[in-house]
């Protein structure tokens, strides 16, 4: 998909390169936002509201963050579907931990060790026992939501410090940004440079494209598929310290059902679902597009339940629109080629 | 029927071979041998294990999880999987009840339509995934949020109470025939229909040989597509009927029905032997797995453990079931490289 709008060769004209830029899918997602903006204005008039903006961001952020190291997992060729879990059973440790009197300077790091473990574990059956990523995920996202029930059971733990539950749902002084955000915004920055422009991003792509090749030039496959899993895991166990500090309560069953944001965030951000491609910039601005169209929807007096249906159709549409515009330049490209036929035969002549 | 996907391993060879091979293959049976062991330490601790009623109350609530699973497997055997069945169980359930409270169908329509709907349910999946070419695990993880959210809105928060059903729908999940229960000779059932028609028809050796090797399958002028549309056609249809079943069981039904169930009936394909490579399992397997894991369940309640223990005992089967599975296979393919160098 990007894949293809981004190897443009250097040799071609500049209307093919303008071209080229539009049907870029990461310009396709900023027209789609622009369009839900517009759309969110005339819903409502606090749409645009500074303080609205603020809310509708924060309510996504567990899902961006988590989003972030699954572009990278998904580019690889692989998937991580026990990130709610993960999520969730970070939240119930941190409560337990706070139950029993471990301060919360000392419970965030253990919940952090406690997520790249769980990872470890996903990283080293998929790449050391070469099982498939799906269900060796799905095996997980039971036993990380089991740990979490066993944990703490269905009893939740909310008398959390003021400080912490600040950093949940207070601003940065002077400013309505989330603490969330900017946690998202240093996470994106720092794993888009390490994708974008590091040996390392190289690696994972070369990985997605073909493992085989990948491994034959000398990356060092295995291990870079379990550090991601490693940080996958650390990632969502992050996010389910963000979650309880947001909702100011720990409880086993938080973030379930968010693995389906997660995944629909990545591939409507341009991340081929067979790896070899997205991009970290495209992640970010389906997640803006996901927080805006919610947004939308919410304004326009749309039920949850609507909303769970119109995002399962954002999820499938955003595999199927990709794949049939591919084709559709294919196509277009045979046309093209067949009108040059002609003229290329009396150059060669 | 465990000759089906694992005819390559077949040929005699080293004794070390041979039993990996044997417990390889006789997956069922080895399922059977550790309840057998289970039993006995639970029965221990808690003599009412033992018991008919017991045992047909677990064999019951066991049924409607293999039903979905034998549906689940076919799909996995085409090297797909289908997220979203314990959606369509949950649709088909509140549709089934809603229609009975308000007298629109009489049973048998009921049932009709909750069937009609779990097939429709599956085309529904079988087209994504193989006309429009969206991955399996995408287009399910989709519909998964698109059906239930359906049912959320067609349910809203309305609960069909059991007195809202027909009198006398409920009984066959509490009747019997000769001793056995009724749910239990619908799962024999589709068992011994489903697995004849995997090895006996064509389109049966196409699922297998789809997904064992699809290239292959397409040089052989399989048609992949249909065969994995029919796949998800069935998984629908057969998770149509775990959704009757499911309110015959329950009675009393709203949206939410059968809300987390997939994680079990995954754990009950990929214990039951089915290959999440593709390619190889029965359904049998598939159906004793969904029994093995009812009787785990039970036996947790008897002994006292919290049901908390559920969840993250389906995942430690899930991983330990591939991980065995992966050993045997890197054993016997060591063992056939070593044989054949020789």
């Amino acid at each position: 998909m990007t894949a293809a709008t981004g190897s443009v060769p250097a040799s071609g004209t500049g209307r093919r390169r303008w071209t080229h830029a539009l049907a870029r899918w990461e310009t396709l997602l900023v027209v789609a936002l622009l369009g839900l903006i517009v759309l969110g204005n005339a819903l409502s008039p606090f749409f645009l509201t500074p303080g609205n903006f603020a809310n509708l961001v924060a309510a996504l952020m567990e899902v961006a963050i988590m989003a972030l190291p699954l572009t990278l997992i998904i580019i690889l060729g692989e998937i991580d579907l026990s990130v709610e879990s993960m999520a969730g059973l970070a939240s119930a440790a941190l409560g337990f931990l706070w139950a029993s009197g471990v301060p919360m300077e000392v419970g965030i790091p253990i919940v952090l060790v406690i997520g790249a473990a769980g990872g470890l574990l996903n990283g080293l059956l998929v790449a050391r026992g070469g099982l498939p990523s799906l269900v060796v995920t799905l095996g997980t996202l039971a036993l990380f939501r089991g740990l979490a029930l066993i944990v703490l059971g269905p009893i939740g733990v909310s008398n959390f410090p003021a400080g912490f539950t600040e950093f949940g749902f207070g601003h940065v002084p002077g400013t309505l940004v989330p603490w969330p955000f900017v946690v998202f915004l240093s996470l994106a920055l720092v794993l888009g440079i390490v994708l974008h422009r590091t040996w390392i991003g190289r690696q994972i792509y070369a990985i997605g494209k073909n493992a085989g090749t990948a491994r034959y030039s000398g990356v060092r496959v295995t291990r870079l598929r379990t550090s991601l899993f490693v940080l996958s895991g650390t990632v969502a166990a992050l996010a389910g310290v963000i979650l309880t500090a947001r909702l100011s309560s720990a409880r086993a069953d938080a973030g379930q059902g968010m693995t389906l944001t997660v995944v629909t965030v990545v591939l409507l951000g341009g991340a081929n679902i067979f790896g070899g491609s997205g991009t970290i910039p495209g992640t970010v601005l389906a997640v803006l597009t996901v927080a805006v169209m919610q947004n939308a929807l919410r304004l326009a007096s749309v039920t949850v339940e609507v909303q769970s249906i119109a995002l399962g159709l954002l999820l499938i549409l955003s595999v199927i629109i990709p794949s049939f515009a591919h084709q559709a330049r294919l196509a277009l490209d045979r046309v093209r080629r067949r009108r040059h036929q002609p003229a290329d035969a009396v150059a060669e002549g | 029927m465990a000759e089906a996907g694992r005819i390559a391993t077949m040929d005699a060879g080293p004794a070390r071979r041979r039993w990996l091979t044997a417990i390889g293959r006789q997956r069922e049976l080895s399922l059977v041998a550790i309840m057998f062991v289970l039993g006995a330490g639970v029965s221990m601790i808690a003599p009412q294990f033992l018991s008919i009623s017991n045992f047909s109350q677990v064999a019951t609530l066991a049924s409607i999880v293999a039903v979905v699973a034998v549906g689940e497997a076919i799909v996995v055997i085409t090297r797909g999987i289908d997220l979203s069945v314990e959606a369509i169980i949950g649709l088909v359930a509140y549709s089934v009840a809603r229609t009975l409270e308000l007298h629109a169908l009489d049973p048998a329509g009921a049932i009709a339509l909750g069937l009609g709907i779990g097939l429709v349910l599956g085309m529904v999946n079988g087209f994504i995934v193989a006309v429009l070419k969206v991955p399996a695990i995408v287009a399910t993880l989709g519909t998964l949020s698109i059906f239930r959210g359906i049912d959320y809105v067609i349910a809203g928060p309305h609960q069909v109470p059991l007195a809202g059903l027909t009198r006398g729908f409920t009984d066959p999940a509490r009747s019997d025939v000769f001793g056995i229960p009724v749910f239990v000779l619908i799962t024999i059932g589709v068992v011994v229909v489903g697995s004849l028609f995997l090895r006996s028809t064509r389109f049966g050796r196409q699922v297998y040989a789809v997904g064992s090797n699809p290239e292959a399958a397409a040089i052989m002028g399989i048609p992949s597509r249909q065969v994995v549309f029919v796949a998800f056609t069935l998984c629908g249809l057969l998770a149509g009927l775990a959704g009757v079943m499911w309110v015959m069981e329950f009675g009393t039904i709203n949206g939410t029905a059968a809300t987390g169930a997939v994680l079990g009936i995954v754990a009950a394909v990929v214990v039951g032997g089915v290959n999440t490579f593709g390619g190889s399992g029965t359904l049998a397997g598939a159906a004793i797995g969904a029994l093995f894991l009812g009787f785990i369940a039970n036996a947790l309640i008897l002994v006292g453990l919290s049901q908390f223990w559920l969840q993250a005992i389906y995942g430690v089967v899930i991983l330990t079931a591939i991980s065995g599975d992966s050993v045997i296979r890197r054993s016997i393919q060591r063992a056939n490289t070593r044989s054949g160098a020789r």
